[in-house]
């Protein structure tokens, strides 16, 4: 038995049973990383002591015969976004290039209270701007499918290292779609929850009311073990919802189950027909995944997002705009980077931030500084936040009628290296089926649904707000039929 | 020429809640550097803001206190710029809706009472503090980053420097009696930028607005603004309009210095601050804190007015802190005579208090006791000078004033039997006062009632000696 094939809740079975101890699991995947890092580089730090001395810890809770939560013993890949105690966050710039918080974000928290095992810290593009992990500073990761292209991004360290079976489980963070592109790139499960849902205390803002931490695992039914440990209420995150979420309950008896399909209402938005993939193979797999819904007795029925057509722009703006403030922060005053040569305080500044940021974060910072600058506001981030409303109005009056909405993740295949950096407008198109969801705060699902040219495809589950047991549904079903 | 002068003043005030305005960090003052501070008020990455009840309730306080409209909704907005005291690059604070909007204060002038009307109250976030050494270093303190501020501003209505003067005593008396700050602006807790420019009515001309900033007390303020005024009026005649500029006052040179020319409005692009949802403020909860707060001083002072019969100037006193119109009125428990009480603490309480350079907070006289004290004068136990002293005794050592008669002897002689005795033997060694006042010297009297308090060691009732002093004069 190759220990780190396993899914999560396999080993987590294992372990309970005693025929895996943790030192065993942390130990295999130790060394998985060890193999597969030098091609697939999709960690930027190791936690190796501390993980073993955590395993041993789970291990003798075993031998005395403790309690254990649902994490118990399991090895978790966390986005170099979401801040560690005394485990250096990068946020892969090297902004922060020695940066070592003095604190735990609240989902760090959460997962050692649930007994998980912080095994690194994930790479992922420069302060999560980026669609392919090539902007972080610790170099760029491989798609382990194939390491000839991107794994996606922002959040692709996290989710190669699920596919690669160096960790079973792991935290991504998804903006625009963060979470989503990069499973389906790399042929693995990405959950992005309803925003609110899990706590951004400690989660390294980029646009703070598009932000959301998001959960991977090689199938649906890890994504949603991880996300039962992290989710929940936070006093100290004013944008977490109060609303209490039950877990989601995924035991054995009713796992993958056709029967979640049967009588489910799916939408399918008109604006998204229209557009197609020009990629008629990806365009083939998705109708065919709609066809499976439908024998399996969902009812698909076409409806319109017709603001659907701004969500582009409008996302840009907001996440810029917000970009611009949040990132402020970082003036090499107080920590991070700071240039070696300045005279006048302005020059500190303009130093430190032209030598510790890349150049998609600044082009973010000045695009979004312009939007929000007296005499453009009005026409930029003033309209924005408008037809923000708009674009939820929409998928209100969709969800009044119907579960969830099905689309592509992305229209296209994980592409070559330096292929799409180069034309950031192309790449930022590519967004255009993710980050609506964003825009809205919905919860959505990526899951594979085949491979075009040996490279994964995923679909895409979308549901209202806080109806992420919805998805989660229909996504069970459908990895079912596809199994 | 018929110049008038136009002022308007921004206040800050810091609240003195238990905690920081969005993290748990102890709000004090005087504590030693860095050691007040989090995540949160640090501005690390990851960390999120959440708003203070406690804050909220201060500031709608103030609200209610000066007369504003309290907004249901908090809206906090990013003010974006980069400071080196400033934590996020932005300071959390509100633009377009403050929490209170409008309002008034009134101040008393001798034409009468006049309104000076505000613009807004609003709550944002202090900065850390810097400090530069000698050697060119920049220190940074942050224990006061993330402490709570109300930005109070006037609007223009002010047309002196005294009326400035008395705007800002009334806005301090009020802010200290509904205990919302401690207003010690030697420690910050107040801070007051001014607005000033002039009119040429006859003329039709106006200079243009100058900003003037760094003024640590109100009498600062009061200087900046007479100083100001007549550079105003001097660029004015010279035909010059004068810039828009940013000011400081220079305490040393008793003048203010330039800092910038204003070149359009700063551009801090402000925007909604996401990591704070809107936060509702029920009528129910405005109207609870209304009920909670304690009578202002202008509605107190006209009390103490009709009910006490005071005039309005010591009503005024009497009513400027809340402590020392709670000491009055506890007083007046014992002793039931307003204008004696008021003549007591106006006069001689005052006067030691100032001495002491203390508060009436600091006293250490109960209030019963000041109350037997002045019934022993009133009722000619001791006489009035004695009083003084056993007050000043009382002050000093908190002791009863019964206890402090009754140990130093100072109980007053009034038995005529034993000041006739002390008043033969001056006499009898002072015959030439004696000729001095028959020959028509009345100071002569004094001389002889002063060498007779003497003798007795000011225990003598004066009105006996008077009486028994004429009465042997007449005699001889």
């Amino acid at each position: 038995m190759e220990i780190t094939n396993l899914k999560a809740w396999e080993m987590k079975d294992k372990l309970f049973n005693k025929e895996l101890s943790s030192r065993e699991i942390i130990e295999a995947h130790l060394k998985k990383i060890e193999e597969k890092e030098p091609q697939i580089n999709a960690f930027i730090s190791l936690n190796k002591d501390n993980a073993l001395k955590e395993a041993n810890r789970i291990d003798e809770k075993i031998a005395r015969g403790e309690r254990l939560e649902v994490l118990a013993g399991l090895p978790v890949g966390i986005k170099d976004n979401i801040v560690t105690k005394n485990l250096r966050t990068t946020c892969a710039s090297r902004m922060l290039e020695n940066f070592i918080p003095p604190y735990d974000a609240t989902v760090i928290e959460n997962i050692k209270r649930k007994d998980g095992i912080v095994i690194g810290k994930t790479n992922l593009d420069e302060f999560a701007m980026g669609a392919s992990t090539e902007t972080s500073y610790f170099g760029p990761t491989k798609n382990p499918v194939n390491t000839g292209v991107v794994p996606g991004g922002s959040s692709g360290g996290s989710a190669a290292a699920v596919a690669a079976n160096e960790v079973p489980i792991a935290l991504g963070s998804d903006t625009g779609g963060s979470v989503r592109q990069p499973a389906s790139y790399c042929g693995v499960v990405g959950l992005k929850p309803t925003y609110g849902v899990v706590s951004r205390y400690g989660v390294v803002s980029m646009a703070n009311t598009l932000d959301q931490v998001g959960t991977f695992g090689r199938d649906v039914r890890d994504a949603v073990l991880m996300l039962n440990a992290v989710k929940g209420y936070d006093r100290r995150d004013s944008t977490s919802s109060k609303k209490v979420i039950p877990d989601f309950l995924i035991d054995k008896d009713n796992y993958n189950d056709l029967k979640y399909l049967k009588d489910i209402k799916v939408a399918l938005p008109k604006e998204y027909v229209e557009l197609k993939s020009s990629n008629k193979d990806i365009q083939d797999l998705f109708e065919k995944s709609v066809k499976i819904f439908e024998d399996n007795g969902a009812k698909i029925e076409y409806i319109s997002l017709p603001h659907l057509k701004y969500a582009l722009e409008t996302y840009y703006i907001i996440m810029t705009s917000e970009v611009s403030s949040n990132l402020a922060r970082f003036d090499g005053i107080r920590y991070g980077h700071r240039a070696e040569k300045y005279d006048t305080i302005t020059e500190l500044y303009t130093n430190s931030r032209t030598e510790g940021f890349g150049e998609e974060v600044k082009r973010r910072i000045m695009t979004g500084t312009y939007s929000l600058s007296a005499g453009y506001a009005e026409e930029h981030y003033k309209k924005a936040l408008k037809v923000r409303t708009l674009i939820k109005e929409d998928y209100d009056r969709a969800f009044a009628n119907h579960d969830v909405i099905l689309s592509l993740v992305s229209p296209i295949l994980p592409f070559g290296f330096d292929s799409m950096i180069k034309d950031p407008v192309e790449m930022y198109k590519a967004d255009l089926y993710t980050v609506p969801i964003n825009v809205a705060g919905l919860c959505s699902i990526s899951l594979p649904m085949g491979r075009v040219d040996g490279l994964p495809v995923g679909l895409q589950i979308t549901g209202d707000r806080f109806m992420e047991e919805k998805i989660i549904k229909a996504a069970l079903g459908y990895e079912r039929a596809v199994l | 020429m018929a110049f008038k002068t136009i002022v308007g003043l921004e206040i800050h005030v810091e609240l003195s809640t238990k905690h920081k305005m969005f993290c748990n960090c102890p709000n004090e003052y005087g504590a030693e550097a860095n050691t007040q501070t989090c995540p949160i008020c640090l501005g690390l990455p990851g960390a999120l803001p959440v708003v203070d009840k406690e804050a909220v309730e201060y500031a709608i306080r103030a609200g209610i206190a000066f007369n504003c409209e309290i907004s249901n909704v908090i809206r906090m907005d990013r003010k974006n710029y980069f400071y080196p005291d400033l934590t996020k690059g932005y300071q959390i604070s509100q633009a377009d809706l403050p929490l209170c909007d409008g309002g008034y204060v009134e101040i008393e002038l001798e034409e009468g009472t006049k309104k000076i009307s505000l613009n807004r109250i609003h709550i944002e976030e202090d900065t850390g503090k810097q400090t530069h050494t000698d050697e060119g270093l920049s220190l940074l303190d942050f224990n006061r980053c993330g402490v709570p501020l109300i930005e109070i501003v006037s609007n223009p209505d002010m047309n002196s420097a005294e009326e400035a003067r008395l705007f800002l005593d009334n806005l301090k008396d009020t802010l200290k009696y509904i205990g919302v700050s401690d207003v010690r602006m030697e420690e910050g807790s107040l801070r007051c930028d001014v607005n000033i420019n002039i009119v040429d009515k006859e003329r039709g001309l106006k200079s243009n607005i100058s900003e003037i900033k760094n003024l640590n007390s109100f009498k600062a303020v009061v200087k900046a603004i007479e100083f100001e005024e007549k550079r105003h009026k001097d660029l004015l005649e010279a035909g010059d309009n004068s810039e828009k500029e940013t000011r400081r006052w220079d305490e040393t040179k008793g003048e203010t210095v330039l800092m910038r020319k204003k070149f359009g409005a700063s551009d801090y692009r402000f925007a909604f601050d996401g990591d704070i949802p809107p936060v509702d403020v029920s009528d129910e909860w405005i109207e609870e804190i209304r009920k909670s707060l304690p009578e202002l001083p202008h509605h107190k002072k006209e009390r103490f007015m009709n009910s006490y019969g005071l005039s309005s100037y010591d009503a005024g006193v009497l009513t400027q802190s809340k402590e020392l119109s709670l000491f009055f009125e506890e007083i007046l428990k014992y002793i039931d005579d307003p204008n004696l009480v008021s003549n007591w603490i106006m006069g001689d309480v005052l006067r030691r208090l100032k001495e002491n350079e203390q508060e009436i907070e600091d006293i250490k006289i109960a209030s019963k006791d000041l109350a037997d004290l002045i019934i022993l004068v009133r009722d000619g136990k001791i006489n009035n000078n004695t009083g003084k002293k056993v007050l000043r005794e009382m002050f000093d050592t908190g002791k009863t004033p019964d206890l402090i008669v009754k140990e130093q002897g100072l109980v007053q002689i009034s038995d005529e039997g034993a000041l006739s005795g002390i008043i033969e033997e001056v006499l009898n060694n002072n015959e030439q006062s004696i000729i001095d006042f028959k020959n028509g010297k009345d100071r002569a009297i004094g001389f002889l009632v002063g060498q007779i308090m003497k003798a007795s060691k000011g225990k003598a009732n004066p009105q006996v000696v008077n009486k028994l002093l004429m009465e042997e004069i007449n005699k001889r």
